[in-house]
């Protein structure tokens, strides 16, 4: 068993780095490339953020280039439109998923859609930078899964990292692209390491071209022969262990790929994948119910129908709101709940 | 923080003529903000734009009657406000209109035709924005007043004197856009322009329905915006108005939320029946408050207009109602595969397969139309 991560591929040259360090290091490198990245949002200056991603930005690079906005979410991204067709590449936070509702009708209506509306003269490239999920023990409201709702809207891009490595280079990815891109940022996975290696030159100069990740494509983290996890963002981790437990046990063989772009899907990995090992679970923290893993569920059946030995099944949150700390555990998908979907299939 | 007097309104809406185009002398307030009776070359001008705004609207009214237009929107009634705040505007300086607000951006020199395209039922807004400085026109009510505050902001970082005109209406004024607009604007220090056109009615619901707000001008001073009032159907009080408000935002001194008092006279569109909410006195009073009368009056009276030249510029809008008529009478093409293009900066996967699935059907219907037989392998 490999990994194709590239945070393995490197040697003893990389820096072991939270992801919020991560995504932190990434906004920086992208402020330096270009002059006209703003961040705005809600306490991302002195304080650095509530989750502290912006930590250092606004010291180095001034209250111009880190702004402390009001507190009006709508306010926030439709202002950061008017900054962007004025030639500006605002990365705006939102404090936490269950607060970006206020701005819903400005991301859906104006950011998905002024490049279309204006046949391409009109260019938004705004990253919405969202922290999102839950197991941090929060109360209610900030430990939503609401990807789903953006992925839905032609115009966006969604996406979402899993690694210390896709932090650094997704958030520069991101903040580069000239469409406007959802990143959901895997909140309890802050503070996980993983290694960074920027070569000799500490990443100065790479084109982001040449990065080891890009942003619309998915990777296999776990080789696997029996079974494909298709997942992203915080429940890699729970799919990795699953495969490590099913190894131990000399269980089944468990592949995972982590989708990264949720919005499009790679689904040229997909298929691959679901044709390499005929089953296949769609696992997310959000509600099953009209949600990415149905999405997958349904591509996977349209275009690999001939390879599948099993249904899709799908693992994810209940349809109920999402419970807060006293409850989450129930809600949240686990090892159990995965591997007791991989024993399902593979007794059809 | 301001002095609240330097925010506060006028306590009447500013005049400078009369309903029947007399000159009335500004209070004194009014002539402290400077408004002040503008030359008589910068009030033809808005009553030639008037006259060829206003033939513009009628046209694209009857057009729609015919079916050529999805919907119209007109601002008949609302010239002024359509035209003398457009006139007045820099060659740098941006626009964020509405979907009433058609008029002002054939003033603004955009051509009729594109500027109906998405009301004749298109995706995009036809005109290159960037190009024209000017924002698609937004139909979710108060959106662009956000756009407004960041592009004013953004003009400001870039250390021009440019600035941001938001158009809006009345019923917009109770969308949390539009405060949070005002707020961003005066927090940012952004050079904005707020014009509200207060036409008295969000489709068939009252202004009295809409704020208990004295005045919609008010709602400006709860966030530290210089704030003023204006008789939207006196042209020269609007000019005047605006130019101050311009000069004012220009100057760095924040944002400007100006109300100006108007009436739209026809219904909220053409699929409205104004009937049902509104009496007919209502509308035959203002009526006698016309815009294009009052200025063409007081001009004529001065003796800076006379016949030759009204019959000229009625006959510069008829030609170009005339062309407005031959170019939408023509059946625009229609290029499905183009839906596809410019949803990303370039079509991702899925969009490309299903751009070829449209491809496809196409071309079978078109084999079907010419009598061909359809075959698989022929896809």
């Amino acid at each position: 068993m490999s990994t194709q991560s590239g945070a393995a591929r490197g040697t003893s040259t990389g820096t072991r780095m939270t992801i919020a360090k991560a995504l932190n290091a990434g906004m920086r490198a992208a402020m330096e490339r270009d002059p006209k990245v703003v961040l705005m949002g809600e306490d991302v200056g002195k304080l650095g953020g509530v989750f502290r991603i912006t930590e250092g930005l606004q010291k180095d690079f001034g209250e111009d280039r880190v702004i402390d906005t009001p507190l009006a979410e709508s306010g926030i991204v439709g202002s950061a439109i008017g900054l962007a067709l004025r030639g500006y590449r605002p990365v705006v936070e939102i404090q936490f998923d269950g607060f970006v509702y206020p701005a819903f009708d400005n991301i859906v209506s104006q950011v998905a859609k002024m490049h279309n509306r204006s046949l391409g003269a009109l260019k938004v490239p705004m990253v919405i930078r969202i922290p999102y999920g839950g197991g941090i023990g929060a109360v209610e409201h900030h430990s939503e899964s609401n990807e789903s709702y953006f992925a839905h809207t032609a115009g966006l891009r969604v996406v979402t990292c899993s690694s210390t490595e896709d932090a650094y280079w997704m958030m520069q990815q991101a903040i580069a692209s000239d469409d406007p891109v959802i990143f959901y940022e895997p909140k309890r996975r802050y503070h996980e390491r993983g290694v960074l290696d920027l070569g000799e030159h500490g990443g100065q100069g790479v084109d982001l071209d040449d990065a080891p990740n890009q942003l619309d494509e998915a990777v296999v983290r776990v080789e696997g022969s029996d079974v494909t996890v298709l997942t992203y963002g915080p429940m890699v981790k729970v799919a990795h262990a699953a495969a490590q437990a099913a190894e131990l046990e000399d269980g089944p063989s468990i592949e995972v790929v982590d989708l990264r772009s949720l919005s499009p899907l790679d689904t040229e990995l997909i298929e691959e994948s679901v044709r390499k090992t005929g089953r296949c679970i769609a696992l997310s923290e959000a509600q099953t119910f009209s949600s990415i893993t149905s999405e997958l569920a349904a591509h996977v059946q349209e275009h690999c129908f001939y390879h599948l030995e099993a249904p899709v099944l799908r693992v994810g949150g209940y349809n109920i709101p999402y419970p807060p700390s006293r409850h989450e555990e129930v809600f949240l998908p686990d090892l159990d709940r995965v591997l007791h979907a991989v024993e399902t299939l593979l007794a059809y | 923080m301001s002095e609240i007097t330097d925010l506060l309104p006028c306590p009447e809406p500013v005049q400078l003529l009369a309903a029947d185009g007399t000159a009335v002398p500004p209070t004194e307030q009014a002539r402290e903000r400077g408004y002040a009776m503008p030359a008589p070359e910068d009030l033809l001008a808005v009553w030639r734009a008037m006259v060829i705004g206003r033939r513009f609207d009628a046209q694209a009214t009857a057009l729609t009657k015919q079916g050529r237009l999805a919907v119209y929107p007109s601002s008949r009634g609302q010239d002024a406000c359509q035209v003398a705040p457009i006139l007045a505007l820099g060659e740098q300086d941006w626009l964020f209109p509405t979907y009433r607000d058609s008029m002002a951006l054939v003033t603004h020199g955009i051509d009729p035709v594109e500027v109906l395209t998405l009301l004749r039922g298109d995706w995009h807004c036809g005109y290159d924005p960037q190009a024209r400085r000017t924002a698609p026109q937004c139909t979710p009510l108060a959106t662009q007043a956000v756009h407004a505050a960041g592009a004013a902001h953004g003009l400001a970082r870039r250390g021009t004197d440019a600035l941001a005109l938001c158009l809006i209406g009345d019923g917009a004024t109770s969308e949390g856009d539009f405060h949070e607009g005002l707020n961003f604007a005066a927090v940012f220090e952004a050079p904005a322009v707020f014009l509200v056109q207060n036409n008295k009615y969000a489709i068939s619901v009252p202004l009295a329905k809409q704020t208990k707000a004295p005045a919609l001008a008010y709602k400006g001073v709860g966030y530290g915006v210089r704030s003023e009032q204006v008789d939207g159907n006196d042209p020269a009080a609007v000019l005047a108005v605006m130019r101050a408000a311009y000069e004012h935002t220009r100057a760095g001194h924040g944002p400007v939320l100006v109300e100006a008092h108007t009436y739209r006279m026809e219904a909220h569109t053409n699929a409205d029946d104004a009937t049902r909410y509104r009496t007919q006195d209502e509308v035959d009073e203002w009526t006698g408050q016309d815009p294009i009368v009052r200025l063409q009056a007081y001009l004529v009276g001065q003796g800076h207009l006379d016949d030759a030249r009204i019959e000229q510029v009625r006959a510069e809008a008829e030609d170009l109602a005339a062309d407005l008529r031959t170019r939408m009478n023509a059946e625009p093409a229609v290029e499905p595969l183009e839906l596809f293009e410019h949803v990303y900066a370039e079509p991702t996967p899925q969009l490309a397969e299903q751009r070829e699935l449209v491809r496809h059907e196409l071309a079978a219907s078109a084999s079907a139309a010419h009598g061909g037989t359809e075959t698989k392998d022929t896809q």
